[in-house]
C-alpha cells in the first residue's frame, strides 16, 4: 500500500508539469498565430523589399532546427543582454518557429481564395485593407484551420524539448522522477497519455472551429 | 559578447564530425521511416476493419506524442524489459518510427490519387495483379510522393539534434559538450544553426528541382 501511495505522490508531481506544458503551448500558439498572420500577409504583399524581409524570416526559422533555436534563446540571447526566463525563451523559440511554418500556410490560403473575389473587391472600390479584412481573410481562415490545427499539435510536441532548457513541464518532471526513483515505465507512460489527451482535445477544438468558421461557406472542392 | 575566431577554429573539427553523424542518422532513419511507413500504410488500407482501425489508432498515438518522450521511452524504459539499445540505435528507431507514421500518410495519399478507372482498366485488360502494380499503379502513384517524402527527410534532419538528449554525439551533442566544457555558448550554437541552415536550404533547393522535373514529365 505504501508503494501505491508513493506512486500517486509522484504521479501527481509529474502532472503538476502539465500546467507549464499548457502555458507554453498556449502562449507559443498565440505568438505563432500573430507572427504567422503578419508574415503571411506580408508574403503576399506587392513590395519586393518587405516580401524579402518576411521570406528571410521564414527561411531562417524553418531552416534552423527548433531545438537549436531554443538553446540559442536560452543560452545565447543573455550574452547580448536579453535575459529570458526558461518559459519566456521557450515561448519565443517555439512561437517564432511555429510562426515561420504558419506564415506559409497563411500565404497559401490567401492565394487560394479565388481571383474573382479579388476582382470583385476592386470593382467595389474597396481599399487593399478593406478587401483583405472583409473579403479575403474570412474565406482564407477556413482554409488555414486544418493546417493550423496540425501546427498547434507540432508546437505542443515541441514543448517537450523545452524540458532541456529546464522548464519544469511534463517531460522535465518525468525525467526528474526517473532520475530520483529509477522508475521508468510509469512516469513516461503517464506523460504520454497526458500528451495524447491534450493533442486530442486540441484536435477536437480545431474541428469545432472549422465548423464555426465554415458556416455559410460552401466548400469549393465539392 | 565577443566572438572568438580562435575558439571557432578550435571547435570546428568536432562539430564537423557531429555533422557527419547527424547526416548519417538522418539518412538511416529516413530509410527506416520509409519501410515502417510502408507497413503502416498497408495495415491502414487493409480490408480487415480491425487491422486498419488499430493501425490508425497506433499511428495517431505516435503522431500526437512528442518525439523526445518516445526517445526517452526507447532509451530508458525498454532496458527494464531486457531490450538494451545503444543511444544511436534508440535514436534511429525513434525517429524512424515517428516519421514512419507521417510517411504512411504520404503513401496512402499517393495510392489513393490514382483514379479508380486505372484499376478497372487494368482488370479489363486482363493484367495480373503484379503487372497492375508494377506497370500501371506504381508508376503513377510514386511521382507525387517524392516531394512530400523529401520534405520529411529534411524534417527528420532538423529533428536529429533532439537525439543529443539521449547522449548521441550528433552536431548538437558535440556543440553542447564543447559549450559545457568552455562555458562559451555563442560560437557553438551559432555554428550549429549556420550548419543546419546551410544543409536544409540546399536540400530544399534540390527537392524543388526534383519537383519541377517531375511536373515537367507529368505535363
Amino acid at each position: 500500500m505504501e508503494n501505491l501511495e508513493a506512486l500517486i505522490g509522484y504521479g501527481w508531481y509529474i502532472l503538476t508539469g502539465a500546467w507549464a506544458t499548457v502555458q507554453l503551448t498556449v502562449f507559443s500558439c498565440i505568438v505563432a498565430l500573430v507572427v504567422a498572420m503578419i508574415a503571411g500577409i506580408v508574403l503576399t504583399s506587392n513590395s519586393h523589399l518587405v516580401r524579402l524581409v518576411a521570406r528571410f524570416y521564414v527561411e531562417f526559422f524553418r531552416g534552423t532546427s527548433v531545438f537549436v533555436q531554443l538553446f540559442a534563446a536560452y543560452f545565447v540571447l543573455p550574452l547580448v543582454g536579453i535575459a529570458l526566463s526558461p518559459i519566456q525563451a521557450g515561448v519565443l523559440a517555439l512561437g517564432l518557429n511555429g510562426g515561420a511554418y504558419g506564415a506559409e500556410v497563411v500565404r497559401a490560403a490567401i492565394n487560394a481564395v479565388g481571383r474573382d473575389q479579388r476582382e470583385a473587391t476592386i470593382a467595389l472600390n474597396l481599399t487593399r485593407w478593406q478587401a483583405l479584412w472583409w473579403v479575403i481573410l474570412p474565406q482564407a481562415v477556413v482554409l488555414m484551420l486544418p493546417s493550423f490545427g496540425n501546427l498547434a499539435i507540432e508546437i505542443m510536441k515541441g514543448t517537450a524539448v523545452a524540458s532541456l532548457i529546464t522548464v519544469s513541464e511534463l517531460t522535465f518532471q518525468a525525467e526528474t522522477v526517473r532520475s530520483q526513483t529509477g522508475d521508468t515505465a510509469i512516469p513516461f507512460l503517464l506523460i504520454m497519455v497526458t500528451y495524447l489527451a491534450m493533442a486530442s482535445l486540441m484536435m477536437a477544438f480545431v474541428r469545432w472551429l472549422e465548423k464555426l468558421f465554415g458556416r455559410g461557406i460552401t466548400s469549393k472542392s465539392t | 559578447m565577443n566572438w572568438s575566431w580562435d575558439y571557432v577554429s578550435e571547435i570546428t573539427p568536432s562539430l564537423l564530425q557531429g555533422l557527419l553523424v547527424t547526416v548519417q542518422i538522418a539518412l538511416i532513419s529516413s530509410v527506416v521511416a520509409m519501410v515502417v511507413g510502408l507497413f503502416f500504410a498497408i495495415a491502414k488500407m487493409s480490408a480487415n476493419r480491425w487491422i486498419s482501425r488499430i493501425a490508425i489508432m497506433v499511428t495517431e498515438a505516435i503522431r500526437r506524442t512528442p518525439l523526445l518522450v518516445q526517445l526517452y521511452f526507447l532509451f530508458y524504459v525498454l532496458p527494464d524489459i531486457g531490450i538494451v539499445l545503444s543511444p544511436l540505435v534508440a535514436g534511429v528507431a525513434g525517429l524512424g518510427l515517428h516519421y514512419g507514421t507521417y510517411v504512411s500518410e504520404v503513401y496512402r495519399a499517393g495510392l489513393l490519387s490514382v483514379p479508380k478507372g486505372q484499376w478497372e482498366a487494368a482488370r479489363a485488360c486482363n493484367l495480373t495483379s503484379s503487372q497492375t502494380w508494377t506497370q500501371i499503379i506504381l508508376p503513377q502513384a510514386i511521382p507525387p510522393m517524392i516531394p512530400p517524402l523529401g520534405n520529411y527527410v529534411i524534417a527528420m534532419f532538423k529533428e536529429t539534434p533532439i537525439l543529443s538528449a539521449i547522449t548521441v554525439l550528433d552536431i548538437m551533442g558535440e556543440a553542447l559538450a564543447q559549450a559545457n566544457f568552455s562555458y562559451r555558448y555563442l560560437e557553438p550554437i551559432t555554428l550549429v544553426a549556420a550548419g543546419f541552415l546551410c544543409v536544409s536550404l540546399c536540400s530544399a533547393a534540390v527537392i524543388r528541382l526534383l519537383e519541377n522535373r517531375l511536373n515537367l514529365r507529368a505535363a
